[in-house]
């Protein structure tokens, strides 16, 4: 019961970052494509736990820690870089 | 313990629910600085969701899954915030639907003020 449950969820975390690849893929302008980066990352914080509780290792939750400090450090420095105060 | 993890896999399955609302958000909305609001403020809830599911699921994981929490909870809107700034000073256009721009009005106040006193 509730593995199938976690298995959907992890189907609609998959349905997500195909319609945030298509903004991605579209988006007008760099911001567009960097707050579609933004959450893409964001949300495979989300599927690597999934994928954690999956394969039953403990151990994929630091990968998640590490992702989302490098995706924060990531946008910051991009960010920087379009006002020119870099 | 088996209902714990029916209901750590019922609040997963809603988080899920939320990062698919973000990632519809993205797509529909008419310029830049509503994607922003619209993307970062659901991720922010749907991969906290998520987390708190798998960490109800797994009690032994709960320690490192709030610490991941408490860092999403601190930087997601930090980097939001950082982004629409950029993008403001970077001359993006807003949509037509905009009625206020208070960063521009501020702006303009302040080169005036500059003017009469040079």
């Amino acid at each position: 019961m509730a593995d199938t449950i976690l298995q959907i969820a992890m189907g609609i975390i998959g349905l997500s970052f195909l319609l945030v690849t298509v903004r991605f893929i579209l988006g007008n302008t760099v911001v567009d494509r960097v707050v579609a980066l933004d959450i893409l990352t964001i949300s495979s914080i989300g599927l690597i736990a999934l994928l954690a509780h999956y394969f039953g290792r403990g151990i994929y939750i630091d990968v998640s820690i590490v992702y989302a400090i490098l995706s924060f450090i990531g946008v910051i420095i991009i960010a920087k870089h379009l006002e020119k105060s870099l | 313990m088996e209902t714990l993890k029916i209901i750590g896999a019922l609040v997963t399955l809603i988080g899920s629910l939320f990062i698919l609302l973000a990632a519809v958000g993205l797509l529909r909305m008419p310029d830049i600085y509503n994607r922003i609001q619209a993307g970062t403020k659901a991720s922010t809830l749907g991969s906290i969701l998520t987390l708190l599911g798998i960490g109800l699921y797994h009690p032994e994981w709960l320690l490192k899954i709030g610490l991941l929490i408490i860092f999403i909870l601190i930087s997601n809107p930090v980097s939001s915030h950082v982004l629409g700034r950029a993008a403001h000073f970077a001359g993006i256009p807003l949509t037509k639907k905009t009625h206020i721009d208070q960063l521009r009005q501020d702006k303009e106040k302040n080169s005036g003020k500059n003017q009469i006193e040079s």
